[in-house]
C-alpha cells in the first residue's frame, strides 16, 4: 500500500502536537497552587505586575496559568464570562470550580484535536470550600486532560523539581507565612533553563494571591507591594523559628 | 431558556471572542433574553405592581451615607414591609432605587455584575464617574418600559479615591445623570425628605451625624407620604443604612440602626416636627 505524500498517522500527529505544546510550556516559569490553613494560596514567579498569571474568576473560584499569555488570557476571559452568566442566571452559590474545569477540559480537548496548533498552556482551577476538606484543585493540561489534585500542584516548565520540593515540605495546615515560605523555596528549586539557581525571589518578581475562606463574598485577594514585603519578611522569620 | 454555556462541547465562540469588558454588552450578544430590558412592549400601561419608595443620601467629609425605608406599595396596599432598596454596588459605591420594584431589583443585580465583571476582566476598577455613566446607560435602556408605567429611578453614591470625597449621582427616567452636592432624595417621599435634609445637612457632619440626618429625613418622609414606611418599632424593621468611605462599603447592622432610630423616635415624642 502506498502512503499519500505528507501522510502522518494519528499517533504521530498527537505526539507532534504534544511535543509542540510541552516545549512552549517548558519555557515558562512555574506557578504553585496549594492549600494552607485558611484556604488556597497561589504563588507565581512573574516579573510583570500587570500581566497576571493568577486571577479571580468568581466568589470562591480562581485560576492560575502558565504558557502563552494570549492563549490563557483568552481562556480566562471566557471563564469569567461564563461564570458571571451562570451566577446571574442561577445564583452566586451555584457557580462551581468543577463546572469551570469541565468547560476548560472540553475546550482544550477540542482545540487540541481540531486546531492547526494546540494551546501551549497549563491551567489550574481552584475552588475554596467552607472547610479544608471541601477545597478543590484541578489541573488541566494542553490536551484537555484533567486531574483532581490534593494539597498542592505545580505547573510550568520546572514543575517536577518544584513538586519534589513541595512534597517534602508541604502540609495542608500550614499558616499563611509558612505556606508562602514553602512555596517560594519550591519555586527557587525549579531552575529555569539557562537561569540562575540562586536568584532572589522578592515582591518585585512574585505574584501572590489567595482564596481566603475567612473573608466574605468575594474570597479572592491579591497580596502585593508593601503588604507582600511584610508577609515575605514574616515568612522568613517563621523559617528561623522553625529551625 | 437554554443555558448559553451548558450544551456545547466547548465554550461557544462568543465566550472566546476578545472585545468587550462590559457584562451587559456581552449578555446582549450571548444571551439577550437574560437582559432586564428584553421584554416585549405591553399592550397597556401597567399600574398594579409593587413600587419602592424613598431613598436618601448625605455626604460627609470622607464618605457618604445612603438610607432607604423598607416599604413597597401596590396602589393603596402595602406590598411588602421589609423590602430592601439600598444595595452594595461594589467595594466603593452603593445604589438604591425608587419605582417599580421588580425592575429595580433586576437592574441592581445586573449593575452589580457589570461592575464586578469589568474589575475581573480588566484587573482594575472603573472610575466613580464611569460607574455612574454605566448606570445611566442601563436606565436609558429601560425608557420603553418606563413610558409604559414601569419606571425605575436609581440613586448612586460612592467614595471617589481620586478626590477622597463622597459623591452622589441622581438620574431621571431617560438616564440623564446629575451630580448632587451634599445630599439628595428620590422616590415618592423625596419632597419631604429633601426638605428635611436641606434644614439639617452641614458641611462638617460626622458619619454618625450623617446617619442621624438620613434617619430623620426618612422619618419626615414617612410622616407625610403614605407610601414611605416609618421605622417599625414593633417588628424591629428599620431603614437600611449603608456607608461608603475609604475603608469601603459597609451596611449597618439592625442593632446599630436601631439605636439611631430609637433616639429619633424618642426626640419626636417631645417634638413631633423634629
Amino acid at each position: 500500500m502506498t502512503m499519500p505524500f505528507g501522510y502522518a498517522s494519528p499517533e504521530q500527529q498527537v505526539r507532534d502536537r504534544s511535543e509542540y505544546a510541552r516545549k512552549g510550556i517548558a519555557r515558562g516559569r512555574s506557578v504553585i497552587v496549594r492549600s494552607y490553613s485558611d484556604g488556597i494560596l497561589f504563588v507565581a514567579e512573574n516579573p510583570s505586575s500587570t500581566l497576571h498569571k493568577i486571577s479571580e474568576i468568581y466568589d470562591r473560584v480562581a485560576f492560575a496559568a502558565v504558557g502563552k499569555y494570549n492563549e490563557f488570557e483568552n481562556l480566562r476571559t471566557a471563564g469569567v464570562r461564563m461564570m458571571d452568566v451562570r451566577g446571574y442566571m442561577y445564583d452566586r452559590r451555584d457557580v462551581t470550580g468543577r463546572a469551570l474545569a469541565n468547560f476548560y477540559a472540553q475546550t482544550l480537548g477540542t482545540i487540541f484535536t481540531d486546531s492547526i496548533k494546540p494551546y501551549e498552556v497549563e491551567l489550574v482551577v481552584a475552588e475554596v470550600g467552607q472547610e479544608a476538606a471541601s477545597d478543590q484543585i484541578y489541573r488541566l493540561t494542553y490536551d484537555g486532560s484533567i486531574a483532581d489534585e490534593r494539597g498542592f500542584v505545580a505547573i510550568g516548565g520546572q514543575s517536577e523539581q518544584v513538586s519534589t520540593s513541595l512534597k517534602e515540605h508541604h502540609a495542608d495546615s500550614q499558616p499563611l507565612a509558612a505556606a508562602l515560605r514553602v512555596a517560594v523555596n519550591a519555586l527557587r528549586a525549579g531552575t529555569p533553563p539557562g537561569g540562575n539557581g540562586d536568584r532572589v525571589l522578592s515582591s518585585a518578581n512574585l505574584e501572590v494571591a489567595m482564596l481566603d475562606r475567612t473573608r466574605s463574598r468575594r474570597l479572592f485577594k491579591r497580596i502585593f507591594g508593601p503588604q507582600l514585603d511584610l508577609l515575605l519578611a514574616e515568612s522568613a522569620e517563621s523559617a528561623e523559628s522553625a529551625g | 431558556m437554554a443555558d448559553p454555556a451548558g450544551v456545547a462541547r466547548r465554550l461557544p465562540s462568543v465566550f472566546m471572542t476578545p472585545g468587550t469588558s462590559s457584562f451587559t454588552e456581552f449578555l446582549a450578544t450571548a444571551a439577550p433574553d437574560l437582559l432586564p430590558g428584553a421584554r416585549e412592549s405591553l399592550p397597556v400601561a401597567v399600574t398594579e405592581v409593587a413600587h419602592g419608595t424613598t431613598i436618601v443620601a448625605v455626604t460627609f467629609p470622607g464618605g457618604v451615607i445612603m438610607a432607604g425605608d423598607r416599604r413597597a406599595t401596590m396602589g393603596n396596599v402595602i406590598a411588602q414591609r421589609d423590602v430592601e432598596k439600598v444595595f452594595h454596588a461594589d467595594e466603593y459605591s452603593c445604589v438604591g432605587y425608587a419605582g417599580t420594584a421588580g425592575i429595580g431589583a433586576d437592574l441592581v443585580r445586573l449593575y452589580q455584575v457589570e461592575l464586578e465583571h469589568y474589575e475581573k476582566i480588566e484587573g482594575s476598577t472603573l472610575s466613580l464617574d464611569a460607574k455612574a455613566n454605566r448606570l445611566s446607560f442601563m436606565i436609558k435602556n429601560n425608557l420603553g418600559m418606563a413610558l409604559q408605567g414601569l419606571a425605575v429611578i436609581p440613586l448612586y453614591a460612592g467614595y471617589d479615591p481620586d478626590t477622597r470625597k463622597g459623591r452622589i449621582f441622581s438620574y431621571d427616567i431617560t438616564g440623564s445623570r446629575a451630580e448632587e452636592t451634599g445630599f439628595h432624595a428620590i422616590g415618592s417621599g423625596s419632597v419631604f425628605a429633601r426638605g428635611a435634609l436641606k434644614k439639617r445637612v452641614r458641611v462638617d457632619l460626622t458619619p454618625q451625624d450623617a446617619t442621624r440626618v438620613c434617619v430623620d429625613a426618612l422619618y419626615d418622609a414617612a410622616d407625610d407620604d403614605s407610601a414611605t414606611g416609618g421605622p417599625d418599632l414593633i417588628r424591629r424593621i428599620y431603614p437600611v443604612v449603608a456607608s461608603v468611605t475609604e475603608d469601603g462599603f459597609r451596611r449597618f447592622t439592625d442593632d446599630e440602626v436601631g439605636v439611631v432610630v430609637n433616639t429619633v423616635v424618642a426626640d419626636r415624642m417631645t417634638n413631633p416636627g423634629g
